[in-house]
């Protein structure tokens, strides 16, 4: 466990962060709530705002913002430059955020052949079945990107998903009002 | 085919758009749409699935040993999910018919971790604040950052409860998110003492908390039965897997199905042949597909899965304390089927009970510590591999070739199964508190918590990819050209 604690008292007002998932799994969220406990004192230091944890449903002025996941239809680019606008601080977080992560493997295939295959040629599909095409439903991009190919990115936190213990270490420096750093062991590419 | 509500019979400009978007409080990626006249009768509500991402055509090509690790990334808050459905049916490709005793049981102990992890996070962090402040509550204090300020014991206790599911799948699996521990044929680590020790020292602490959230959600529907058995409800089929014997079994065993007034449909299915029971239905507002039961059709033919499902479709539940529950909650229901859409939450908590005493009773197992791990056999073609994932029924089913590389991948993930069901929730609610009443945003949370019910995993019911007839360019921040979507 990462030996980073916070001080109670520092700073007068609480800092509000915003956290979004892309193109991603949730498992950089997963890895988030994997500080376990010590999520009851960072709610002393921080309050949040749009999150898949909370009721929010569009980004205030933060002054953290957290992007798992890349970006792979109009949707994401939308929310993404929202949190740009909003936020002082913008993390990419997670291999997915950082460089497409798995979900890029699909930028070697043309995006007409899979939805073929899903949607009209795949095993035990009912007769007759086409590709979805409702206007409700965002316009997907051919490839998937790394969010800092859309906008300015202010830290990377690389892993398939960072630790809890490297969120943690991320988030009480940079609460603390200094540049993060990772420490040995909580650095990791998977 | 179409459902009521599902399509405004007259589409048109004066029906009124109101979108819930997106969906909050679940994982995944959702949003609800609400079409309203102008005495504000609802004539349409759909939730759509907007996320694609194609796993089942990019898994093709890759050789087959990857598998268990790349699906995983489908979903990061039940990974072990897809890690052991994805081994299992790689199991029959190698032949391996019969896993080593310590093998299957580190399997289980990975997989019970999971499903104590995923229920506490559901129920604790994500429906709790609806049920203890109120649908209608202040949007600022219903998350569980408002929960720990109110109640921080049950706060504190859920996120314990999720923390000792994690560290047994960090045990199990050699991370707590997206481990590796599973292969095709068996596992490629055992329990060493100090972890078993470690494990145990918690786990009757864990088996108490337990048994307190079972009460405190039973209390709940005691308390308000007009609220808790009508809200949402509506009658339809339940389907999951049992032991073979028809005890609650959530690693392995046969497909059984119940109809709505609980005679048996089918039972002691093999899930190889899982397709020749169910095919899925596309529709065009949503990228996630309807199955149902072939012989049913689609109108008559869908289901329910998950916790609801499971705890009624099984006879018994082999732990103790939690089938003490099951019939407690069997004669709340009056012995009939319960129906009601926040049944789910009172039956997850009977599962992470019994998924807590089921912890308990491997680490006492000494296979844990075994050092037989894996095994092979004759190389097959095709496998299917099923597991009772939190949320429900999940198939996981692949074709490998000689080369060892995957050419076939199709699956349908426990979400997906309860796609028509969510669907169905969601327009019984509007019926039932929006239709003709001035929308607000509590009212609109009501649709939201007949959504959180089913705990839907939108992020891995979505692994497939749409099309779309507009074109969009995406410019990056310099304003260069970077993509361009797809287009028709
Ligand atoms: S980086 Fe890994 S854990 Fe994070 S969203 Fe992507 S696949 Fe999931």
């Amino acid at each position: 466990m990462s030996s980073e604690t916070l001080d109670a008292g520092m700073t007068p007002r609480k800092l509000k962060v915003a956290t979004v998932s892309l193109a991603g799994c949730f498992g950089c969220h997963m890895s988030f709530l994997d500080i376990d406990e010590r999520i009851l004192p960072l709610l002393e230091r921080v309050e949040f705002d749009r999150s898949p944890i909370t009721d929010i449903k569009h980004c205030g002025p933060c002054d953290i913002g957290l992007i798992e996941g890349g970006v792979c239809n109009a949707e994401n680019v939308h929310v993404l430059r929202e949190f740009r606008a909003n936020c002082k601080v913008l993390i990419a977080l997670g291999a997915c955020a950082v460089n497409g992560g798995l979900p890029a493997q699909r930028n070697h295939l043309e995006l007409a052949d899979i939805l073929q295959q899903v949607y009209r040629t795949g095993h035990g599909l009912a007769e007759g079945s086409q590709i979805p095409n409702d206007p409700e439903l965002p316009l997907p991009l051919n490839q998937v990107h790394a969010v800092h190919e859309v906008v300015r990115i202010d830290y990377f936190l690389p892993g398939c998903p960072p630790s809890g213990d490297a969120i943690w270490a991320f988030l009480t420096q940079l609460i603390k009002g200094r540049a993060p750093t990772l420490g040995h062991g909580l650095l990791q590419y998977d | 085919m179409s459902f009521e509500l599902e399509t405004a019979a007259v589409a048109g400009e004066n029906l009124r758009r109101v979108a819930i978007d997106p969906v909050s409080r679940v994982e995944g990626h959702g949003k609800v749409t609400i079409l309203l006249d102008e005495h504000n009768k609802v004539h349409q509500v759909r939730l759509h699935i907007v996320e694609f991402r194609g796993f089942e055509r990019f898994i093709q090509g890759r050789p087959y040993w990857e598998v268990p690790v790349m699906v995983q990334r489908l979903c990061g808050i039940c990974p072990v999910s897809h890690h052991l459905a994805a081994s299992k049916a790689l199991d029959v490709i190698v032949g391996a018919d019969r896993l080593t005793p310590t093998a299957e049981k580190m399997r289980r102990l990975m997989h019970y971790g999971q499903i104590l992890q995923s229920h506490a996070l559901h129920f604790f962090h994500l429906s709790s604040p609806d049920l203890l402040f109120g649908f209608d509550s202040e949007v600022s204090r219903r998350n569980i950052v408002g929960v720990a300020e109110k109640y921080p014991d049950i706060a504190r206790r859920g996120i314990l409860l999720r923390k000792y599911g994690q560290e047994v799948i960090r045990h199990t699996a050699g991370k707590r998110v997206h481990g590796t521990g599973s292969v095709p044929g068996g596992v490629n680590k055992s329990l060493t003492a100090a972890e078993r020790a470690e494990l145990l020292k918690d786990v009757y602490q864990m088996i108490a908390w337990s048994r307190d959230a079972v009460k405190i959600i039973k209390e709940l529907h005691e308390q308000n039965p007009a609220l808790y058995d009508r809200f949402g409800t509506f009658p339809s089929n339940f389907m999951g897997m049992v032991a073979p014997d028809g005890s609650l079994d959530l690693y392995h065993g046969v497909l059984r199905a119940k109809d709505a007034a609980g005679n048996i449909l089918f039972d002691h299915v093999d899930y190889q042949t899982y397709d020749t029971l169910i095919t899925e239905e596309v529709k065009p507002w949503s990228y996630m597909k309807f199955p149902y039961f072939t012989s049913m059709g689609p109108e008559q033919g869908w289901y329910r899965v998950g916790p609801l499902a499971r705890v009624q479709n099984c006879d018994s539940i082999p732990t103790p304390f939690a089938e003490h529950e099951r019939r407690e909650f069997v004669a709340y229901a009056g012995g009939k089927p319960m129906h009601a859409t926040l049944g789910y939450h009172w039956a997850r908590m009977i599962e992470m009970l019994f998924a807590a005493e089921t912890i308990k009773e491997l680490l006492h197992d000494d296979a844990l510590a075994g050092s037989d791990l894996v095994v092979a056999g004759e190389r097959r073609h095709e496998g299917v591999g099923v597991i009772e994932a939190p949320r429900g029924t999940l198939f996981h089913h692949y074709q490998v070739g000689d080369d060892d590389l995957v050419t076939m991948a199709n699956l349908i993930v426990s979400t997906t199964n309860n796609n028509q069901a969510m669907n169905s929730a969601v327009r019984e609610v509007a019926k039932q508190y929006l239709d003709g009443k001035e929308i607000t945003e509590g009212l609109l949370n009501h649709i939201e918590v007949a959504i959180r019910a089913y705990d839907p995993c939108l992020s891995c019911a979505t692994h497939a990819l749409g099309k779309m007839p507009l074109e969009v360019t995406l410019l990056d921040a310099g304003g260069r050209m970077l993509d361009r979507k797809y287009k028709s």
